[in-house]
């Protein structure tokens, strides 16, 4: 009976998108203030009842009522708890639920931090948002119903949650990455919104830019939490395999940064106008390419979810339908976008250009890569196979550049810069970075490569450049402590974010060119060296665990003699399904990650194992970290707020105050 | 579209060259095969999938439609006797492929795996998993009689 | 050079089921090579050849069936003194394109390996259209019409 109550719940939210699709944008093109102020509270009641319905299939999830499908193919009786809740989104159903409830979500964060925009607008950006709504749950209701029931004989037991997923990393992973994904379709609707209304001014940039921020930080570490799953799951160390479900968000990832840099440039210079709607237009479209790639059954792929055309189908229309429409406006309204000022060829606005440029080239790059198979298989009835060398070839050139402009963006000037003074500022960085480059990796690694030394000669260019425009901007202040001070969070923001991208540029190119490995059989009190760690077998114990049972190894390592501790890597066999599994142990470092994956067991009680040591590996996830912190701070600068504080004082002050606006 | 079965790459090919035994011990060689067109089984004593189409198998055996030609892969001589006993022969003989290279010679990545070959030793069709009444239905039988059409 | 106090036993570690998950054990075996060149080349073609019977990863990170078996070809292979050409060869062979997670460039292959210059070069067109676009706002200034000229004197008080 209560499933059915979920179903019904989701009908009740698709009857109030219906309405919030339709009423206040037309309010909106009316003027009429009624409908215009449904807007809000329709969102309010879409969040509930799609909070309802998850909360009733986490209420059938952690009540083991396997007569509801999914609950039956994700779930167990053995499984742990907070593994039953997050089975939830282990299967396509589930996760798509998840996902609409997050859009919701979004809505409801929408209509309350909306106070300082013109109602018309709000009620448009709600609008749009309602209009996707009404697509993912006629999308649930049509094709994938999380409440679908067994009928007449629910089994006894369900067939387990996969074993790969009763991890923590499945606990955080999905729906941090969907928060940040559909987070896009904010910024989405801003852009529509302003298309409708004609006005595409840096009001709108203003308003659009904290969503822009927020999502593409929550996205980063979505993505990043991603990356650190798979590499301490999957058990050879990989963190970024180019999987052709890990690129969308990485697509979605590189049209968001264009966009938070583009929408900078437009709120400031009033120009790139239709480049940043078209861009917001771009990022949510790979939200949705995601979606479509993930659930349509074209793809083989750790990640894919059960296939399906219907399914696919379905999203292909929905994406027409909603990025189709909206480039339709895009064209129509195309004359609106006109710059308002101009720049000349060395200027910020260029850089910020070229870092455009090199951004969607590299997201398009990576889309081509993947669509590719499939579109080669629908023509050729042939397999290809496109992966890492494919994509790191084109990839890694493209971010280099990237890189080096990085550097100048951030201390070049607006509208106009002279070429003198770029060299002069950096030319004396550009030598110490090839200077530290050339350096540092042969005293800390003993050993020369191409490699490290162009990852460090680049990271120290983005930060020193970096810290070089720190200095020129408090300079001429009496106190460095009121230099610091006087500076506005979105300078903070950027500069942390840069620095961000600087660490994870050090993690991925030393970890990929200096980590190693060694496979070996060891009897108990055997040994085996790697670098200088030596890792010590001193025998395995059986272990049990709530739905597992297996063994477990006992690792000592030592650095040169030195006690490290000890690791215990795992061998499980889940019960429910009797699949086997590795738990690998690891000893994370800051400098470096020692990790140990078990095989199997041998005559004589000798093991076979493969041991690993990989530099800076953290960085990775440590830069991820610094971004989306950067991202997040920028977002809350207090020019955002200025508007809203406005409000309570008198009108006097007001009119003057309207008349300006924040240069910086 | 059909996402996870490789196309096989030695269609209208002649079969990989070879010289090796069958579990009983006798030599074989690719002049041995049969002169007609014939089956060409790829199976474990290991493998649950075998197991499901093994019917099909021993019925077209006793038929003698076709001659069926296993491949042991990857198996233990012991076992795999052990399973034909209990389970009954279809095969006119299992080729032995200890280490799986003659399989790699064809493009196996999995047992089951069925090839069709015909009369003069080229491989003209493949189907991966289990072989079942039905796939030998729809899939088979069109094939074979593509070919002794094509004979004529 | 790394040294280990005991010997290095290889193994060729037989996995008990043809079906092993792809998403639960490296690889443990340990091969003998000749010289460093041969070891590196065993890595970057186990790196970059897939696994046929995996959903999508490569030889290197594959237990038990066919990955290993191919690894003992390439190992094979390099031993015998075939080069990376011959070996990509034999494979392709066996299992066609699908094996290779580095495209082969051919004609139906230059669209995916040309398109990402091809994106640079149409992107740098949009880019200097987006410059010269807004060059040209920048060279008519901010100059006001007659009508605008009015307003700003009656604005002005004049």
């Amino acid at each position: 009976m209560i499933p059915e109550l979920g179903q019904i719940s989701l009908i009740l939210a698709l009857c109030l998108s219906i309405l919030l699709s339709t009423l206040p944008i037309v309010g909106a093109a009316k003027d009429n203030f009624i409908w215009m102020n449904l807007a809000r509270p329709l969102s309010a009641g879409i969040f509930v009842f799609l909070g309802l319905s998850l909360g009733i299939l986490a209420h059938a999830f952690v009540t083991d009522d396997f007569s509801v499908q999914i609950v039956a193919a994700q779930s167990n009786s053995l499984l742990p708890m907070r593994y039953k809740l997050t089975a939830l989104w282990g299967g396509h159903e589930g996760s798509f639920l998840l996902w609409t409830f997050m859009l919701a979500g979004w809505m409801l964060l929408v209509s309350i931090y909306s106070k300082s925009m013109p109602l018309q607008f709000v009620a448009r950006v709600l609008g749009v948002l309602g209009i996707l709504c009404v697509c993912y749950i006629l999308f649930m209701l049509a094709t994938s119903n999380p409440f679908a029931r067994i009928v007449p004989l629910p089994p006894l037991d369900g067939s387990d949650l996969n074993t790969a997923l009763q991890d923590f990393g499945f606990i955080v992973h999905p729906p941090t990455l969907y928060m940040g994904y559909v987070g896009f379709s904010v910024v989405f609707a801003f852009a529509i919104a302003a298309l409708l209304s004609g006005k595409l001014d840096s009001a709108w940039a203003r308003w659009s830019r904290p969503w822009a921020n927020i999502a593409w930080a929550i996205l980063t570490i979505g993505i990043a939490l991603g990356s650190w799953w798979a590499y301490y799951e999957l058990g050879w160390g990989g963190w970024w395999a180019w999987d052709p479900v890990e690129n969308p968000p990485l697509i979605t990832w590189l049209f968001g940064t264009a966009l938070i840099h583009s929408l900078a440039v437009t709120e400031k210079r009033g120009v790139f106008k239709s480049w940043t709607v078209l861009l917001a237009i771009l990022a949510f479209a790979g939200s949705l390419l995601g979606t479509f790639i993930t659930r349509s059954g074209l793809l083989t792929s750790v990640h894919a979810f059960a296939s399906d055309p219907t399914r696919g189908v379905f999203i292909l229309g929905i994406l027409g339908l909603t990025v189709g429409g909206a480039l339709l406006l895009y064209a129509i309204r195309a004359p609106l976008m006109k710059s308002e000022l101009g720049f000349t060829l060395v200027s910020r606005e260029i850089f910020l250009l070229v870092n455009n440029v090199l951004l969607v080239v590299s997201a398009a790059s990576i889309f081509l890569g993947t669509l590719f198979p499939m579109v080669y298989q629908a023509l050729t009835d042939d397999l290809i196979s496109i992966g890492p060398p494919y994509f790191n070839a084109i990839f890694v050139p493209l971010m280099i550049i990237l890189f080096v402009f990085l550097g100048i963006g951030p201390i070049s000037r607006w509208k106009r810069t002279s070429t003198e003074y770029l060299v002069k500022q950096v030319s004396k960085i550009a030598v110490a970075s090839l200077f530290i480059g050339l350096v540092l990796p042969l005293l800390v690694l003993l050993e020369f490569s191409v490699a490290a030394t162009v990852c460090v000669i680049l990271a120290s260019w983005i930060v020193l450049t970096m810290f070089k425009d720190l200095r020129n901007k408090v300079a001429n202040k009496s106190l460095l402590w009121i230099g610091l001070r006087s500076l506005p969070r979105s300078y903070y923001g950027m500069l942390l974010a840069h620095i961000g991208v600087a660490v994870m540029l050090i993690g991925v190119g030393l970890t990929t060119y200096f980590s190693s490995e060694r496979s070996v059989l060891l009897g108990p009190g055997e040994e085996v060296e790697l670098g200088s760690y030596a890792f010590m077998f001193n025998g395995h114990e059986e272990i049990r665990g709530p739905n597992y049972i297996g063994e477990r190894a006992n690792i000592s390592v030592t650095k040169n003699d030195s006690d490290l501790g000890t690791l215990f890597p795992e061998r499980r066999i889940y019960l429910a399904t009797g699949t086997p599994s590795t738990e690998m142990a690891i000893d994370a470092g800051f400098l470096r990650d020692l990790f140990i994956t078990l095989g199997e067991e041998k005559e004589g009680g000798s093991w076979s194992m493969t041991v690993y040591v990989k530099p800076f590996v953290r960085w990775i996830w440590l830069g991820a970290i610094f971004m989306a912190l950067g991202g997040s701070i920028a977002a809350v600068d207090k020019r955002y707020r200025v508007l809203r504080r406005r409000k309570p004082e008198k009108k006097k002050k007001e009119a003057s105050e309207v008349a300006l606006q924040p240069a910086s | 579209m059909d996402t996870r079965t490789l196309p096989s790459m030695l269609i209208d090919k002649e079969m990989p060259t070879f010289s090796l035994t069958t579990i009983d011990g006798e030599s074989v060689e690719n002049k041995d095969l049969p002169n007609q067109t014939f089956l060409l089984n790829v199976w474990g004593s290991y493998c649950l999938p075998c197991l499901v189409e093994h019917p099909t198998f021993m019925r077209l055996s006793e038929e003698g439609q076709i001659p069926v030609v296993g491949i042991n892969y990857k198996d233990r001589n012991e076992l795999a006797k052990g399973w034909l006993e209990t389970n009954g022969n279809p095969f006119a003989y299992s080729i032995e492929d200890l280490d799986g290279r003659f399989g790699i010679d064809l493009g196996v990545y999995g047992a089951p795996e069925t090839y069709l070959v015909d009369s003069e030793g080229v491989i003209r069709y493949r189907h991966v998993s289990v072989l079942d009444e039905t796939v030998w239905r729809e899939e088979f039988l069109p094939a074979i009689r593509e070919l002794r059409n094509g004979l004529e | 050079m790394i040294f280990s106090k005991h010997k290095f036993i290889l193994v060729f570690a037989l996995t008990s089921a043809l079906y092993a998950s792809s998403n639960a054990l490296a690889q443990v075996d340990a091969f003998q090579f000749d010289n460093v060149e041969q070891q590196s080349r065993f890595r970057q073609l186990s790196d970059e050849l897939r696994c046929p019977m995996c959903q999508n990863t490569n030889l290197s990170g594959s237990t038990g069936g066919v990955a290993e078996d191919l690894r003992r070809e390439i190992h094979r292979m390099i031993i015998e003194g075939m080069s990376n050409e011959e070996i990509e060869q034999f494979m392709f062979e066996r299992y066609g394109d699908f094996i290779f997670y580095r495209p082969r460039l051919r004609a139906e292959t230059i669209l995916l390996w040309f398109g990402p210059i091809i994106f640079l070069v149409i992107g740098g067109f949009i880019a200097v259209g987006v410059f010269r676009r807004a060059k040209s706002v920048d060279e008519t200034g901010l100059k006001l019409n007659d009508e605008q000229v009015t307003k700003l004197n009656e604005l002005v008080g004049k």
